[in-house]
């Protein structure tokens, strides 16, 4: 029997902040566990984009927070390696006149919230990325100031970090049960270890749902599988992510050379999949030969699926809830949470030593799912 | 010789001293090691380098070799060509016949 202060559960870059963020506020006895491997869940699957061009008050004011943190990481955290955090922007293409005016929007919404994109005329995207086609569009918005952190040294970073300020990892270990008593939480039961506390973080990203039935929390997401790929590495020759969600596609040359590039399966059904398909590279294929044809003579090597997070408004949930004291969770990141991830644990550690919070961090309360009340829509996704 | 100098993945120029640094910071499964370092993530896919690491791990745990898992196959077996794939997809492949 291990006494912990607090379980968290899910070591992926949500758990991990939160634990960093825990252990710097001076909390002791912090356990993190994880049923597999290092980052083998959504985090070290992703995409590795951060921006902080987002359709939704709240997305910019999470993205723009994470943005500044990513810049002082390697320092904060006494990094011994890089988390290669690159800015060169995001390049978003509008395809439709709809889009066009939405994104006109979109736009004046992130300057009203500080974050510095532009609207681009197809010769002044032209500009930034030579090789687009440039009858694949007929407008792009650019933010400098977004770009590409490397998962993995992002998560060793917290992982270091967090294991310097005593916090406790358990790999290969799998939480199967949490036992309340009388509405409050007794015991964390792993396959491996039973835990005795009374709060319990819950970040276990794509079985956030199965996390919470455990202790009888219903939370409102459901998984899915989005597929990826990733070319040899090539000489640099493309600085921004290169989006569209109209055209379903995201592509950023990441520094290490290779490009990366994904899409979402509009037919994908709630699943724990994390598959591969032909269809995917044949979709995939399809749609960067049109947009970047010179991306598209480069060879495909790897190809991979991981579990998006959906909550009902592609919104997270960061929070505490009415349902059971001292459960806690982090998740329906809606397949951006890991640009999310440094507020996200600062957040959380501020829910769960009870204090105040700034006005926005209500909104990601998951009660606002109660009345079935959605006040705000992220459109702005792949 | 110098472990620098070794080198056991040669797509993602990874030396023998790397991984057993890795090894030495807690990462002993081949899964972990890849996510770290690179290594088998390249053009070959690991077709040269796995039998190196899965020999490194199984020293420094004291493990026959034949009991330390490799890294997961995921497709595809060799690089293609993106544009190829499209232009097969899309039904406009020349050489079809
Ligand atoms: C293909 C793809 C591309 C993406 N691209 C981007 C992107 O470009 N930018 C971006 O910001 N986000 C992106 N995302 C989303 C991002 O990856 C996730 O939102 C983020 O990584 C979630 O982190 P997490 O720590 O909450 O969850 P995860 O990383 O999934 O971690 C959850 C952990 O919980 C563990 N766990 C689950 N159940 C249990 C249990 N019972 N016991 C013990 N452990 C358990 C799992 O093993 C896992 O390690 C992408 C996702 C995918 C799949």
């Amino acid at each position: 029997m291990i006494k912990a202060s607090i379980v968290i559960i899910g070591g992926g870059i949500s758990g991990l902040s939160t634990a960093y963020n825990l252990a710097k506020a001076g909390m002791k006895d912090i356990y993190v566990i994880d049923k597999g491997y290092f980052t083998n869940g959504a985090t070290g699957r992703c995409g590795a984009g951060v921006r902080q061009q987002w359709g939704t008050k709240l997305n910019c004011i999470l993205a723009r927070k994470s943005i500044e943190f990513f810049g002082r990481a390697n320092e904060e955290l006494s990094y011994h390696k890089d988390i290669e955090f690159k800015q060169e922007g995001y390049l978003i293409l509008a395809t439709t006149e709809d889009e066009d005016r939405q994104f006109r929007k979109n736009v004046e919404l992130q300057n009203s919230l500080g974050i510095p994109t532009k609207k681009l005329t197809v010769e002044e995207a032209l500009k930034i990325v030579p090789h687009l086609n440039p009858k694949s569009f007929i407008s792009a918005t650019f933010c400098n100031t977004d770009g590409h952190v490397n998962p993995f040294l992002m998560s060793e970073a917290y992982y270091f970090a967090a294991r310097r300020l005593g916090v406790n990892f358990h790999f290969y270990e799998e939480v199967k049960e949490i036992i309340v008593e009388a509405g409050i939480i007794k015991k964390v039961i792993s396959n491996k270890n039973e835990y005795l506390t009374n709060k319990v973080v819950n970040a276990a990203g794509g079985y956030a749902k199965e996390v919470g039935d455990m202790a009888g929390v219903e939370i409102p997401v459901f998984s899915e599988n989005h597929e990826i790929l990733v070319t040899e590495p090539t000489k640099a020759m493309q600085g921004p992510m290169v989006m569209s969600f109209s055209k379903n596609i995201y592509c950023q040359q990441v520094p290490h050379g290779s490009f990366l590039m994904g899409r979402s399966n509009p037919d994908a059904l709630p699943s724990h999949d994390i598959s591969s398909s032909w269809q995917f590279l044949d979709e995939m294929a399809k749609t960067v030969s049109d947009i970047l044809p010179e991306v598209a003579k480069l060879r495909v090597i790897r190809t991979w699926g991981g579990s998006y997070n959906v909550s009902p408004d592609r919104q997270p949930i960061i929070s505490d809830t009415s349902q059971l004291k001292g459960f806690y969770m982090a998740c329906g990141f809606s397949g951006h949470g890991f640009m999310f991830a440094p507020i996200t644990g600062e957040l959380l550690t501020e829910i769960i030593l009870e204090k105040e919070l700034d006005d926005y961090a209500h909104d990601l309360h998951i009660d606002r799912f109660k009345e079935n009340i959605i006040t705000d829509y992220e459109h702005s996704v792949v | 010789m110098n472990k620098k100098d070794i080198i056991i993945c040669r797509c993602e120029d990874v030396s023998l001293a790397d991984i057993h640094e890795c090894l030495e910071a807690g990462y002993t499964t081949f899964e972990d090691l890849k996510r770290i370092l690179r290594v088998g993530m390249g053009p070959c896919q690991g077709q040269t380098c796995s039998h190196l690491v899965q020999a490194e791990i199984a020293k420094y745990l004291n493990l026959n070799k034949e009991d330390v898992k490799f890294q997961k196959t995921r497709p595809l077996i060799t690089g293609v060509v993106l544009e190829d794939i499209a232009k097969q997809a899309r039904g406009e492949d020349d050489d079809q016949s």
